[in-house]
């Protein structure tokens, strides 16, 4: 997709649904928008069929608000509840096998670069814990060691709950879900520690308690990929259904779980750092631009 | 080469069909070359397409156009010429719907059939507003094959494939490699059907007294939403901290 497909036909524009008029005159694309002005522009996804309460997809709302450049973005995802919202959004979505997301992700950034040399293409690959650390867990490591430059952003629910509550490598050793009835045996895997020795350039962990720092994780992630490397966001997306949260009490969870074993985390690397300070620096000398032309005029 | 008037061994019409009917290129319907047409299942010249759709347009019930993304959205200058050219040939069936499918997300929980209509369920908007005649124009093969064949299966629509490429064996009547030249012969065909003394069915008393009780739900449906919609009251109103951690 780019800004050139976002045009109505001449004739069209009483036919076409007040959703897609909203997203030409009002969306996202071509510009930057903040969590704060959430209900003034129109979002990339707004309607869904998550469960009510579904901490996953107030992360993914939010997520997609951090996208640096929706209008030039790709996202893969695979079975599981997150592409139930991913498919729905108003950007290309690629369903991936279960397993090779970040194959096909490796693939896609690749040719995107051949294809659109002078325009940059991000790709982001957002799936569960099942996705990512057990069924496509290769395909994640080998990505990080090639050092293939997208973003990829865990859906952690702890479990497998699309399919009925069955432990994944990321559930918490002791937990009793509908499926694993005598608790999980082991330990929950340390992505985290996998992707700081594969050396990718940005690890963050959070949960959806702050939608601003949400948006900013996801702006770094994507931006450093672009210039530095993989990029890896694992983000407590808890599973209200599979784990019996009342639904107003989810926020109340994610915050415990936040204080208790899920705190924010940011690892980056000097290049990554350096890279974010030159961009941020570059920012401001063009806003000082804008405002001395302003001032001039 | 195919034979013009081949006798269908598998009759291509209006359903419901019932869940699941077999696609009409596995019960041995096959497309057209350029220069003909299939109808009903079975390959005929064109000139005798242009008729076909031009009847079933005109006289069946509630006749619709379902414009897809490469009419809708004008990013080239040959897209917004061939969407000009549908507004035109649109423009020849009185009462027609212009309901467009602008892309091929699935919508759920709901969609509004009145504005949209949506591959994963295209008999929905069909259902909804009673449509017995449609042209799918500008919309991917891929998708117009699933489409064409879940309408076939729950509706007793009748399927105009104007499509670009190959043509659709699942539709009632379709033109392959339909450009903006074809469709203009569309436009005509509609127009010399009229001038034979077709009546147009939003013409006939029927149609007229439909079109009246539609227009008038509505107006009142309108109305209802205007004097009840809430306003938006909230906390979002005065902004989230952007600082706050």
């Amino acid at each position: 997709m780019s800004l050139d497909t976002l045009k109505i036909s001449p004739g069209f524009e009483s036919y076409m649904p007040k959703e897609y008029v909203d997203l030409v005159e009002r969306g996202p694309y071509g510009r930057d928008v903040k969590v704060s002005e959430m209900g003034t522009f129109k979002e990339i996804i707004e309607e869904h069929p998550m469960c009510a309460g579904c901490a996953m997809t107030l992360f993914i709302r939010t997520a997609l608000i951090g996208l640096p450049a929706p209008e030039h973005t790709v996202i893969l995802g695979t079975a599981g509840c997150g592409r139930l919202v991913l498919s729905q959004a108003s950007i290309p979505f690629i369903y991936g096998n279960y397993g090779d997301t970040n194959g096909v992700a490796s693939g896609l950034k690749r040719g995107l670069e051949i294809r659109f040399p002078n325009q940059t293409k991000d790709v982001v690959v957002m799936a569960g814990d099942g996705g990512l650390a057990d069924i496509g867990f290769s395909c994640v490591m080998h990505s990080w060691f090639r050092k293939e430059k997208f973003t990829t952003v865990m859906l952690d629910n702890e479990v497998y709950g699309n399919t009925g509550g069955q432990e994944s490598g990321m559930t918490n050793k002791g937990m009793v879900l509908k499926m694993a009835p005598f608790g999980k045996k082991f330990e929950k895997m340390d992505m985290i520690g996998l992707a700081k020795t594969a050396g990718v350039a940005y690890i963050a962990r959070l949960a959806p308690t702050n939608p601003t720092r949400i948006a900013n994780v996801i702006r770094k992630a994507v931006l450093i990929a672009r210039e530095v490397g993989p990029t890896y966001v694992q983000a407590y997306t808890s599973c209200n259904i599979e784990y019996a949260i009342p639904t107003p009490k989810v926020m109340d969870d994610a915050r415990e779980v936040e204080k208790d074993r899920y705190g924010f985390m940011e690892i980056i690397s000097d290049e990554a750092k350096a890279y974010l300070e030159r961009i941020e620096q570059e920012k401001k000398a063009k806003a000082k631009a804008v405002a001395a032309s302003k001032a001039g005029a | 080469m195919t034979t013009a008037t081949s006798s269908p061994r598998y009759q291509v019409l209006p359903g419901p069909e019932g869940l699941l009917p077999p696609s009409a290129a596995a019960m041995g319907v096959v497309l057209p070359q350029d220069g003909e047409g299939l109808v009903e299942g079975v390959i005929v010249p064109e000139a005798a397409t242009y008729k076909a759709i031009a009847k079933a347009m005109l006289t069946r019930r509630n006749p619709t156009i379902f414009p897809g993304p490469l009419v809708v959205w004008g990013w080239t200058k040959h897209t917004q010429e061939k969407a000009s050219v549908v507004l035109e040939l649109a423009a020849e069936i009185p009462g027609v719907k212009i309901i467009p499918m602008p892309d091929y997300r699935p919508i759920y929980p709901k969609i509004d059939p009145e504005a949209v209509i949506n591959p994963c369920h295209p008999n929905l908007t069909i259902w909804h507003n009673k449509i017995e005649a449609c042209i799918f124009v500008g919309v991917h093969c891929h998708f117009a094959s699933v489409t064409l064949k879940m309408v076939r299966a729950g509706t007793n629509c009748y399927t105009v494939a104007l499509c670009a490429e190959a043509g659709h064996e699942d539709a009632m009547a379709s033109l392959p490699h339909c450009d903006i030249e074809k469709l203009q012969r569309v436009t005509e065909a509609l127009r010399q059907a009229k001038k034979e003394g077709l009546v147009p069915w939003a013409l006939t008393p029927a149609g007229k007294r439909e079109l009246a009780a539609e227009a008038e739900q509505k107006r009142k449906q309108r109305k209802a939403i205007a004097t009840s919609a809430p306003t938006f009251a909230h906390e979002l109103v005065a902004g989230l901290d952007e600082n706050e951690e």
